[in-house]
Parts: structure tokens; sequence; C-alpha cells
């Protein structure tokens, strides 16, 4: 019988990159994509940057509450008559760091327990499961909340607090995707091989999970923020004085028909930062329905007609 | 024989008027305008029943519904006429073109289960169809119960009230039937509407189809990829590749002497459960659609091909009282063809049989699914197992190699006994026993590599050296007729045929002793299964492997197998040689099963002239 | 039935099949009792558990609870006479059994800010967010529907676009966010329409005074429009592309049947669970919004509480929220499961 070779309709395969690599790469080529990284990007550098950058110190009262801007004060001063631009610079970064760990612990935790529910099956998954329920019966902002109140604002605490709030989220959305890997043949035809557990979940499973892995990690990334804001906003943040953006909002709130940037700037900073993550979120997850199904032809828009 | 030969398909097309003319229908792509289906032209008369034939790719279900003016997203209708009743369905304004929909031309889907509306009652969907056209029919809720009547369904109004999932597959089949019919529309389309039947149940359906078609002097158009049951309902058949009729004529003389390369191919291709003969597929693959090279879309794959099909697209020609698509048609007519060979014995046997089972019964959950099965599997011997959905053929294939754990009764391998579950049985055993899955697009991990699919079975299992390990691989490639080319691929990148010897390859490249094919070749095209079961079949006498071959389609079992096992819901009815079962079968559920499936008439015997 | 007596069936034209064969067990002819009986006892062993839970987190409080009660006047009588009375002296075992007795027949004891009963200061702040709850989670789901399903229509049109970009930044916002912007805009720098805070005087009800309403049922009808709009339209555009609407398009029905009857049942049952964890959601979104209108929500009692250490409070507070969570998951099943006859209907 005559050797087959592949159809020369198919492109060549060129050099294969680890997949999240391919996503990312893919995503930001789209317009989404790049729109989103753009202006995520830019509010990312800002925090990061800003404390160098900024003109005067953070907590120096340099005039009258609530000036109006001028050229010697950008975004004129707060309540305590400290200038707006040099807070805002430098009240993003901490809250972005911690909103990135925050968002590493929960997810981390979260992809576990759903990946083992989701394999072990059986008692596992049940007392995976039903903790989960328990934990998810505690609106968010409260579990948090009352974490806080009792131990005091710590940032260790915060970070854990918020990440323990994605946990129970996260295995339930990995849980029911990686359900359907689980029933798949070529998972049950390595488990014939006689595979052992812990090898089949990181080897088979994981690889199919790396899309709705990224699409979560950005959508918390983004609940992370606003939590920690939130919880600024609501006075159970960093204690003052640290620039703080959520604080910031809630603490000049009363000067609003003075100066509205001292509570503008930093809302919009935070609106311009999930906006753009979650808009590049949505780039990966529509570019994730086409690598996934044809890996060569990542950015080909083809209809396929079922004749 | 059956009663489905020549003397029940419908007369020849001269009766009756003209009720569908399709004229140089060319059907393309939006967006790149790349024709998907052209230069189609067929003509079909009252009480005709008209096949269109065709593997996936082939175009023939937009064909199918373009007859009701429908284009699915992405396509448009280019040029051509699809005169109903003399009436041009493209010229029409789309409100006039719903009116048509249902009431003169009427469609029956695929799938019954995923066409009918799964929240609403079938009473409903089918008063729906009466509803929508009012005027038509004189009494509907009286034209309701007549037409249930007609498709054979005995159902009190009452039932009218159950959903959708309520009914089994052939009830609901059987529903859409009735709601194609009720407005008793001039043409009919029906769409692989026996597809997923049990073989009983479609005998039934196709016979309801015959006989409304004939008492309300309905045309109809049959779309399929199953030779056998057009070969034995329609009295034209238009064979279709690549957007294309090839071949268009009376169905005899297509079936019985084809002349276009490709219905050649095709029809050698189909298994005949009367002689064990040696399948022969059709090497590669249909272009894609949209994407067909120059000249003639067939050449690449056509061993009459000379260099001018390559450069000219070929034109019908005239051959007897058919039309084929092919530059040297009257030069092969006369050629002999599709002579199959005769399948070399495996001796196998007399030694002690590998695998033990006696006494087995299994369950799902608290149901049981197998009821006291004994059988042998002897080395160097293939067994099929052979039932319909239901008959517990797939459990017991699960059981065997520890899939199922939920089994008692007593089941040795090489003379020692098999645990229940994989997770408990030894490293050599699971080794020893390998599995193919039914379906090739889910049994390989997406994420991977051809070559790392190969590698990590075989790393886990032999501790060799990397080199050692890529020749080995390089090897069962061959044996799979696989160019080593697909090793840097990922699955998604080949097709079903390619993926399913993939999944072969990796059963054998750790070299088994037994071998479990769990219909194998059911989700492929005729072709692609006829070349799979040849290299399975191969493999087997290389390598001289135990076989267990379970599969529904009993023609399919003579070319491949030793023993026929005959599961009838969970018990074995009959069991024996190939021969014996298939030509003397003793039990009346297998007597049964093999007079209703359908069966080409002498197909591709050499003219002995 | 043996299969011969099948096969004889079959060639009488009878269906040939009966569809179930299952035994007939009580739970396949009433899944909605069976599904409400099995929740039920989930919720309630959950309850349990966040009982448990908050009463240790609360009593882990560092510092006495009577000390931060009585701050520097404590002198030691009466300290003592307070944890008497708070039956901080008791084991904690005996403290749990004591506040959960008393929580299930009313007897909530006194709040320790004000000392007035926690069922007198909770209660009509209770009413006042569940009319913001109500009123924003019917409004919000109405028009999110109605905004999907328009979407779904006009796939690729202008609407669908604009309401995909405006919807993807307006959940990607937090509630404070929204909130602030509102105030804002209609109540302080742009238009002075309405007032920027709803200080509905504590121990009244909120829709004695409408006006004061409306930001902040505004402000959570917005932010929970994104979910439910996309929900619905990823589900009824997968209803119009279906195989059955194919069918019905086939039949001859007219478009409009077929968005009425096909495509819109079949596209409520995925939204009913997005619906539900929308009214989850609300339950813990307005503690924000309560916050920037200063209205008197539990939300914002719950604040004060933790602020105050207020325990008792604290406590009935969490255990109502958590009482509504249950309540919310148990209902959303119930209407999933008689929106999809597939499932309420045994085979």
């Amino acid at each position: 019988m005559a050797v087959v070779a592949p159809s020369p309709a198919v492109v060549a395969t060129p050099r294969i990159h680890p997949q999240w690599v391919q996503l990312l790469g893919a995503a930001i080529r789209t317009r989404r994509g790049a729109i989103g990284f753009s202006v995520a990007g830019s509010v990312v550098l800002l925090a990061v940057i800003g404390p160098f950058v900024a003109p005067y110190s953070p907590d120096q009262t340099v005039t009258f509450p609530f000036a109006a801007p001028s050229s010697q004060y950008l975004l004129g001063s707060d309540q305590l008559g400290r200038d707006v631009l040099s807070r805002v610079l430098a009240g993003g970064w901490e809250l972005l760091l911690m909103a990135l760990a925050a968002t590493a612990f929960g997810v981390l935790i979260g992809a576990a327990a759903g990946i083992s529910a989701a394999y072990l099956r059986g008692r596992v998954d049940g007392l995976i499961m039903r903790t989960v329920d328990v934990l998810l019966a505690f609106p968010q902002l409260v579990f948090a909340l009352l974490l806080v109140s009792i131990i005091g604002p710590k940032i260790w605490l915060i970070i854990v607090a918020v990440g323990f709030t994605h946990a129970p989220a996260v295995a339930r959305v990995i849980r029911s995707a990686a359900l359907e890997t689980t029933e798949r043949d070529y998972v049950k035809s390595v488990e014939l091989q006689g595979v052992r557990p812990a090898k089949v979940m990181s080897s088979e499973i994981l690889p199919n999970l790396v899309s709705p892995l990224m699409v979560e990690s950005g959508l918390r990334f983004t609940y992370s923020i606003v939590l920690m804001a939130g919880l600024s906003f609501l006075g159970f943040g960093l204690p003052p004085p640290a620039p703080n953006w959520g604080y910031m909002i809630q603490e000049n709130r009363i000067g609003l028909s003075l100066n509205v940037w001292a509570v503008a700037v930093p809302a919009i900073l935070i609106a311009l930062l999930t906006i753009g993550i979650n808009t590049f979120t949505d780039a990966v997850a529509r570019v994730a329905i086409g690598v996934e199904s044809r890996p060569e032809e990542a950015l080909i828009d083809e209809s396929e007609i079922a004749a | 024989m059956t009663a489905l030969d020549e003397s029940s398909v419908n007369q020849s097309p001269d009766n009756g008027p003209v009720r569908l003319e399709v004229k140089d229908l060319r059907i393309q792509l939006a967006s790149t305008r790349a024709e998907v289906v052209g230069d189609v032209s067929f003509t079909v008369h009252a009480a005709e029943l008209f096949g269109l034939v065709g593997e996936s790719g082939s175009g023939k279900t937009t064909v199918a519904l373009a007859l009701l003016g429908h284009a699915r997203r992405g396509l448009d209708f280019a040029t051509g006429e699809i005169l109903l009743d003399g009436e041009n369905l493209l010229d029409l304004k789309p409100g006039e073109l719903r009116e048509l929909r249902g009431a003169k031309v009427a469609y029956v889907p695929q799938d019954p289960s995923a066409a009918l509306d799964p929240t609403l009652r079938i009473g409903f969907q089918l008063r729906e169809a009466l509803r929508v056209h009012p005027g038509v029919v004189d009494d509907p809720e009286a034209r309701v119960t007549e037409v249930l009547r007609e498709a054979k369904l005995d159902f009190t109004l009452e039932m009218l009230k159950r959903y959708p999932h309520q009914l089994s597959g052939g009830q609901q089949q059987r529903v859409t039937l009735a709601m194609a019919f009720a407005c008793r529309p001039s043409l009919i389309v029906l769409d692989e509407p026996t597809t997923g039947l049990d073989v009983s149940t479609q005998r039934h359906v196709l016979e309801t189809v015959r006989s409304m078609c004939r008492s309300y002097g309905v045309a109809a158009v049959y779309v399929s990829h199953d030779l056998a049951v057009v070969g034995g309902l329609v009295s034209q058949v238009a064979v279709m590749y690549a957007g294309r009729v090839v071949e268009i004529g009376p169905t005899e003389q297509v079936f019985q002497s084809p002349v276009h390369p490709y219905t050649r191919g095709l029809l050698a291709a189909v298994p005949s459960p009367e002689r064990a003969e040696v399948l022969t597929g059709i090497e590669g693959q249909p272009p894609r659609p949209g994407h067909k090279p120059k000249g003639c879309a067939f050449a690449r794959r056509c061993s009459y091909a000379v260099e001018n099909c390559f450069v000219e697209t070929p034109v019908p020609v005239g051959v007897g009282d058919r039309l084929v698509r092919c530059m040297r048609a009257r030069e092969i007519e006369h050629e002999s063809h599709g002579h199959r060979a005769p399948a070399p014995v495996t001796l196998g046997g007399t030694d002690e049989a590998m695998l033990k089972l006696r006494g087995l019964d299994a369950s799902y959950g608290r149901q049981r699914v197998l009821f006291d099965v004994d059988l042998d599997v002897y080395p160097e011997s293939c067994t099929a197992v052979v039932g319909e959905s239901g008959s517990g053929k797939t459990t017991l294939a699960r059981c065997i190699v520890g899939l199922h754990p939920n089994w008692t009764g007593d089941m040795t391998f090489e003379g020692k006994p098999l645990e229940n579950g994989a997770r408990h049985r030894q490293k050599g055993v699971l080794k020893q026993i390998q599995y193919i899955f039914q379906n090739p697009y889910t049994s390989l991990n997406p994420r991977k590599t051809i070559n790392q699919i190969l590698s990590e079975a075989l790393e886990h299992f032999f501790r060799i050296s990397a080199d050692e390990r890529r020749a080995r691989i390089t090897r069962v490639l061959e044996d799979v007729s696989l160019s080593s080319d697909f090793l840097g691929r990922y699955p998604a990148q080949l097709s079903g045929g390619e993926r399913q010897r993939v999944a072969i390859a990796r059963a054998i490249v750790v070299e088994p002793d037994l071998l479990v094919c769990d219909e194998v070749t059911s989700a492929l095209d005729v072709s692609v299964q006829a070349a799979t079961v040849e290299v399975l079949r191969q493999l087997q006498h290389e390598r001289k492997l135990a076989m267990l071959f379970i599969t529904h389609n009993l023609a399919l079992v003579r070319s491949i197998a030793q023993t026929a096992v005959v599961l009838c819901e969970g018990h074995i009815v009959e069991i024996g040689s190939v021969e014996q079962v298939l030509e003397r079968p003793t039990d009346p559920y297998t007597v049964r099963l093999i007079e209703d499936v359908p069966k080409l008439a002498e197909v591709g015997s050499a003219p002995e002239a | 039935m043996s299969y011969s007596e099948l096969r004889d069936r079959a060639d009488q034209g009878a269906p040939n099949e009966v569809p179930s064969q299952a035994p007939s067990l009580w739970h396949n002819e009433h899944p909605i009792a069976a599904l409400v009986g099995v929740r039920a006892a989930i919720g309630v062993v959950t309850l349990f558990v966040v009982s448990v839970v908050i009463f240790l987190a609360t009593e882990v409080l560092p510092g006495n609870a009577a000390y931060s009660v009585l701050g520097h006047s404590a002198t030691p009588q009466s300290l003592r006479a307070l944890e008497v009375q708070l039956h901080l002296n008791r084991g904690l075992f005996d403290q749990y059994w004591l506040w959960l007795s008393g929580l299930l027949t009313g007897k909530l004891g006194n709040s320790l800010a004000n000392g007035q009963a926690v069922w007198g200061q909770v209660a009509p702040r209770l009413v006042n967010s569940a009319v913001l709850v109500v009123g924003a989670g019917v409004i919000g789901t109405m028009l999110g529907v109605l905004f999907g399903a328009i979407a779904a229509l006009r796939k690729d049109g202008w609407f669908d676009h604009i309401s995909s970009v405006v919807s993807l930044a307006v959940t990607s916002l937090p509630e404070f966010v929204v909130a602030i912007v509102l105030i804002i805009l209609l109540a302080t720098v742009v238009f002075h329409l309405l007032p920027a805070v709803s200080p509905v005087a504590p121990g009244t009800y909120a829709w004695s005074q409408p006006r004061l309403l409306v930001l902040p049922v505004a402000t959570l009808v917005i932010v929970i429009i994104p979910y439910i709009q996309r929900m619905m339209r990823a589900a009824m555009i997968e209803a119009l592309e279906s195989d059955y609407v194919e069918m019905a398009r086939l039949k001859g029905v007219p478009e409009w049947q077929i968005v009425l009857a096909h495509a819109f049942p079949n596209s409520i049952a995925p939204t009913i669970q997005v619906i539900g964890l929308t009214f989850l959601y609300l339950a813990g979104g307005i503690v924000i919004v309560e916050d920037v209108f200063n209205f008197p929500g539990i939300g914002q009692g719950l604040v004060n509480a933790v602020s105050d250490r207020d325990i008792p409070v604290i406590q009935f507070i969490v255990v109502v929220l958590a009482a509504f969570y249950v309540f919310m998951n148990i209902i959303t099943d119930v209407i999933a499961l008689l929106v999809s006859p597939r499932r309420r209907i045994a085979r």
C-alpha cells in the first residue's frame, strides 16, 4: 500500500512555542488585544514609574485643601492639601503588586483544587466541592471585610483574604473545564497504559486547560484590583497616609465639587486598568478558540463549511 | 437475498411529470467566491426516488439544502436554476420562498434529535408544519392523525404531548417524516435520515419512505453516503465528489458497471457480507471545500490519471445512459476493474485460547448489560463481535480492557486471571492488551504532536534509548502507511482516517498480543474505512496478533474476521465461523439481522467475459 | 419485553422501542421535590458551618469584647458584670449553643454599640436593602435580557458592536466607580437632578422617598446588565444557529415565530443561572453602594458593626446573608429545572 504523505494543502508547522506564548502573541496581534494591552500597559507603566517621577512627596502638605488645578499643582490638591498628581503617581504600584500576588495565590489553589476534583472524582470531588459551596456562601467583600477587621490591615492578610475569595470560583470554573477533558478518550487511553494519576493530571489534562486558565487569571486580576480598591475605599485597606487609589476616592469625596480630579483621576486609572485587562483577556479568549482547533492556522479566519 | 433488490426499486423515470429540474447549479463561498458546488444538473420526476451519493466534503448536503432555496451561512448561490414545478426557487423573494418551504418542498433531517426543538411538545411541532401554511390542507387536525398513521406511528393524541427526548430514535425520525409529508409537498429532500438508526428500524423507515412517495406521487431526493441503502431504494443516482457530479445515471448501471474512477473506487470499498475480500480504499483525501486544485479534482488520487488530467477540467461525457465527468471515460469504460482479491485466510486457532471469558456479567449501576457471556479469542485470529446499539458490545470490549470494572465472572489472559479494572492490572498485562477507540477526533491529545504521543507510549513501557525509540516509531508509521512527515504535526492537522491510523500505530508500537478494536471505522467515510480495515488486517497477519473487532456493520465482519459472535441485549445468541454465521445462521435474531442489512447486488465483480 | 416480542411489534410497524427501561423511582417522578430536598439539606449544613465559622471568627477578635465595649471606663466589677451578661464566662461550646438557640428562636440579644435590640435595628435595614436588591435585580434582568436578545438578533450590527464595547467597559469597573460617575454626572458636577446621597432616616422605609432610591438602584442596574446581556446574547445566538431552528426555517415558519417560540425559550435556560448569580452578587454588592450613598441598608449596617466590633449584629447580618445565598441557590436550580423539560420529565 502506498505510503500516505500529509496533504500539501496543510501548511508546514513553524517552530512550536509553548502554548501560552502563542496565545499571548496571537492576542496582541488582534485589534482588541492591542488596544487592551496598550491601555492596561500604560497604566501599569505609570504605576511602576510613578513614584520616581512624582514632583512632590505624596505625604507632604503643600497647599490648602482642594485647591483647583494650577500650573504648580497640575491636578490640584486633596483633602489634606497634598498634591494630587504626586499621590496618584505613587498610589498604584502597591495596589498592583498586591493584586498580582492575590491573583496568583487564588488561581494556584483554585486550579489545583479544580483539577483534582475533576480527575480524582468520588470523595475528593465531593469534599472539595462542598467546601467550595460553603466558601461561596459568603459575599466576597464581606468575607474579606471580616477577616481584615478581625486581624487588622496587614499586607499579607489582605493578599490571602482576597486570594481566598478567588479560589472557590476558580476551582469551579477549572473543574468544569477539566471535567470535559477527563472524559476524553485520550485521557482514558493513557490511563489504560497504567500511568499514575499525578502524571495524568499534569501531562494530559493541564495542557488542555491553558486557555481557560489564562482567561480566568485575567478576570481574577481585575477582581483583585476592584476588591482591594473597594476595601481601601471602605477604609479597610492599608492605613493612611499611604497613597492608594481606592482610598483616595473615598477620602476626597467630600470635596467633589471643589476639586473633582482628586476623585476622578484615581477612579479613571482604576477603570482604565480593569477595562484594558478585560479587553485583552477577551481577545485571548477569542483567539484561544482558533488556536486550539488549528494550531497552524491560528490567525486565518476561515469559515469551515460542512458539505 | 432480500426484498431490497431490483423488483421493488421504482420504475424507470419515464412515468410522471418533471417535478424538479436543477440546471448548472453553482454555490460559492461568500467571502472568497471560491466554488463549493458547481455545474450540478439533474432531473427528478413525480413518484421517482433520486439518489445523491458522496462522502464528507462532497457537497451533497449543500445541494440538498439548496433544493429548499436555503444556503448555510457563508455560502451564496452564484449561478444556475432550481426549477420546482417550473418555478425557479432562486428567483423568489424570501416571503415567497418561505411559503413554499414545508408546503411544496419539504426536508427530512439527518439527526431528528437535534432537529426537534427540545422545549416544545412534538404535537406542537407537528401542527406547526400545518399552521404556517394555512389553507394548504382542509382539516389540519384530521391531517395530523392521518399522516402519523401513514408514518406508522400509532400515536394517541395524548402521546403528542410528549417531548422529543421521550421518544426513541426511530420514533423521532417518523415524526420528522410525518412533518415533511403533512402538507403533501411535490418534492421531499431526505438527508441521510437513517444514520444512527438500528438496521431493523432503518429498514422500516426506508419502506415507509418508499410507500409514502408512491402513494403521494411525490418526487424524492435521497442523500446518503451509504451506497447499499441507496442502491436498493432509488432509480437514478448521482455520485458527487469535491462539489461536482462525477457520474449520474440509472442505479443498476452506475453501481454494477461504474465508469468514473472515483465511483469505481467507492464501490470497491463497500464491504460485502457475502464474500471475504480485500477491501481497497482510495488513498489521499478530497480537497477541502473552496480549495480545489487545477484540473480534475480527483486526479491526485486517480490510478487512471494522465498528465492532461491535472491541467484541464473535465466535462461530462455520455456513456450509455449515463454522464461521466472524466476525460478518459470512453477509454476506461471497458477496462476491468474492481475485482477484489479474496482475503487471505489466517490460520489460527487450534492453539489454546489467549483470552477466555466465562460467565461474564456486567452492569451500569443497577442495570445489567451483559448476561453470562462465554467467549474465546485465539492467537493469530480475529473475532468479530456484532450487535446493534444497546447490545452491550462496547461494554464487553471495555470490560476486557479494564475500562469498565463493574463486572463479575472469570476472565483469563494467557492462563492468568485478569483484574477488573486497569488500575489493578500489572503493567506487563496492560502492554499486552491494547485498545483502539471509536472516535478518532477525541482519542488523541490535541496538545501533543504525533511524535510525542507515540514516544510517550513507548517510554512508558520500554527502557530504550532515544535513537531506538525513534527507529521504532518510524517503523510503525510505515506499517500504518503514514509518512514520517506526520511526526511534527498536531492531531488537528490530520484527517479522520489519518488520526485513526495514528491511534492504531500507538497501540501497535508497544507490541501487544491482543488488539481490541471498538467500532474503529464507524466514524469514517466508506473509502477511508476500507483502507483502515486493510491496514488492520495486514498488521494482524504480519504480527500474528489476536484481534477482537467490535462492530455493528455485518458486512465488514466478512472482510476481516474468522469468528463471529452475535450479541443481542447482552446475550450471545450466535457464535461460530464467519461463513457459518453469515450464510447459515441458526438464531432467529441473526437471521433477521442479516435480512435487514441492505446489500449492494454484486458489487465490483469483474466482467468475466 | 423480550427481543422477540419487540421484533414482532416492529413487524407490525409499531414503535419498536420502549424509551424507558429504568425502574420507576420516586425521585424520577418527582424531580423537583427531590432536588429541593437535597439542596435544602445541603443548605442547612452550609448554614450550620457558616454559623460556626462566623461565631468562631468573631470570638477570636483580639481583645476582650467586654473591654472594647466599656472602654477605659471599665472597672473590674463592671467588666465582670458585662462578661456575665454576654456569657463570656462560659465555655466556647456553651456560648455557641446559646447563640444558636437564640438565633433560631428569635432572641437575638442587644447591640453592643447602642444597647438596643438587634432585631429592631436590623429589620428596617433588611427591608431597605431588599428594596434595592429586588428593584435593581428585576429591572436589570429585564433590560439585560432585552439587550441581549436584540444584540443576538442583529448580530454584528451597530447595536451589537456598541453594546459589546460598552458592556466590556462597564463590567470592568468597580461599583464605586460607577456610583461616583453617576454622582458626578447627575448629582453634583454636570447636572443637579438627583441627590448625591440617600440619607433615608434610619428606621424609616426606603420607598417613602423614591427620589433617594434612583441613583443607588441605577448604579446596581448598570453594574449587573452586562453579564446578563452577554449570556442572553450567547444563548440566543446558539439557539438561532441550532439544527432545530434551521429545521423550523425549512418548514416555512416565519422568523418572528421562530424567535418567540423556538429561540427565546431555549435561551432562557442558561440565562437563569446567570440571573441567579446576579442576585447573589447583589447581596454583596450593596455594601459599597450603600456606603457611597449613605443608604441605610444592611450593607451599611454591617460596615458600621464591623467598625464598632458590634458582635451580635455582625453575626446576625452574616447569617442572614448566608441564608439568602442558600435560598437563592435553591430557587435558581428549581427554576432552571422547570424551564428545561429534558431534565424535568424523567425518561
